[in-house]
């Protein structure tokens, strides 16, 4: 009895402690999206290099596709770039692109320089439509299904284990 | 002393700058407005420098929320609406205060249970402590002393 007693404190000791350390672990910039699951937010947004069209996200429907929030002042999203370049020569999968908060012109001076992996890009300029998908550190991107629902979410720059270890999968998955 | 003074002009300086800070933004073209978008601003957080509230921030995102914030108020809709319009979009996280469910229970009573559990260990000490200075005097140590102590 008084041995165990003794040890509660050690036990409460680690427990804490695992508590804790799993908690530094944890990326506090990742905020687990409430959009996950849902219908994706309707947009009609202008496209760029296409006078006068518009694109809704309704345009996409019975498709598997991705978001991509990006923007030429974006650092982070360079880094990404070269990914969705790659995954868009290798996939059918289309990949919309959402200039946030973006001057067209530097858009397309950007993609020039860069690469366009993009199906088409749309133009959220004011950023009003970033809003309603709860943009708030580009690079995002966001994968929807042929209904409309969002099924993920990333926020901050692709890698390649996103690509090949989350969202292939749920393609696969989608699809079937 | 040259010391002392120089912070005092330092902090003095800094604050007065913070006050500037504050005022140069407020576009008080309608000051019963804005006093109840600053209301709500101070209780939802910026996402991009996570410790702020967008009231405190200047981020870009910030000036767009408080700028929804805004626009919303003036389309005639409550605090309520507003916070539901922002959870619905980047979760519970953008509220300062979390509200009270499953996920955040931890939250809201853990440093209750602690002050409980403190409590009760602390009163479990004290009476054991008070006990204990009793105990010596029924052991055959303490008869002996007391034997000892006699003459």
């Amino acid at each position: 009895m008084t041995a165990t007693r003794f040890l509660i404190p050690l036990f409460l000791f680690f427990g804490i402690t695992v508590f804790l350390w799993k908690g530094l672990s944890l990326n506090p910039k990742e905020v687990p999206s409430p959009l996950i699951g849902k219908a994706a937010p309707e947009f009609t947004l202008p496209i760029l290099n296409e006078f006068d069209a518009r694109l809704s996200n309704s345009d996409m429907e019975g498709k598997v596709w991705l978001l991509n929030v990006f923007a030429s002042w974006c650092g982070p999203c360079l880094v990404e770039h070269p990914i969705l370049v790659n995954f868009a020569k290798t996939s059918d999968i289309p990949i919309l692109g959402f200039n946030y908060k973006d001057k067209p012109q530097a858009a397309v001076q950007w993609l020039n320089r860069h690469g366009d992996p993009y199906e088409r890009v749309v133009l959220d300029i004011d950023g009003r439509v970033g809003l309603d998908y709860g943009v708030y550190g580009v690079p995002e991107t966001f994968l929807i299904d042929g209904r409309g629902i969002i099924r993920y979410k990333k926020i901050g720059p692709l890698t390649q284990a996103d690509v090949s270890e989350d969202i292939l999968p749920l393609i696969q998955e989608l699809r079937q | 002393m040259i010391k002392k003074i120089s912070l005092t002009v330092l902090m003095v300086f800094l604050v007065s700058n913070l006050s500037f800070a504050e005022e140069a933004p407020l576009l008080a073209k309608d000051p019963e407005l804005e006093e109840r978008v600053k209301a709500i601003s101070v209780e939802l957080r910026c996402l991009v420098c996570q410790n702020q509230t967008i009231a405190d921030s200047n981020a870009g995102l910030a000036i767009d929320l408080k700028n929804q914030v805004r626009d919303m108020l003036r389309q005639g809709m409550n605090e309520h609406q507003i916070k539901d319009f922002m959870v619905e979009r980047y979760g519970d996280f953008v509220l300062y205060d979390p509200p009270v469910k499953g996920t955040t229970m931890v939250l809201w009573i853990g440093p209750l249970l602690m002050l409980i559990l403190a409590f009760w260990m602390a009163v479990r000490i004290v009476r054991r402590r008070s006990r204990g200075i009793d105990l010596p005097q029924s052991s055959e140590d303490a008869a002996r002393a007391r034997e000892l102590l006699k003459d």
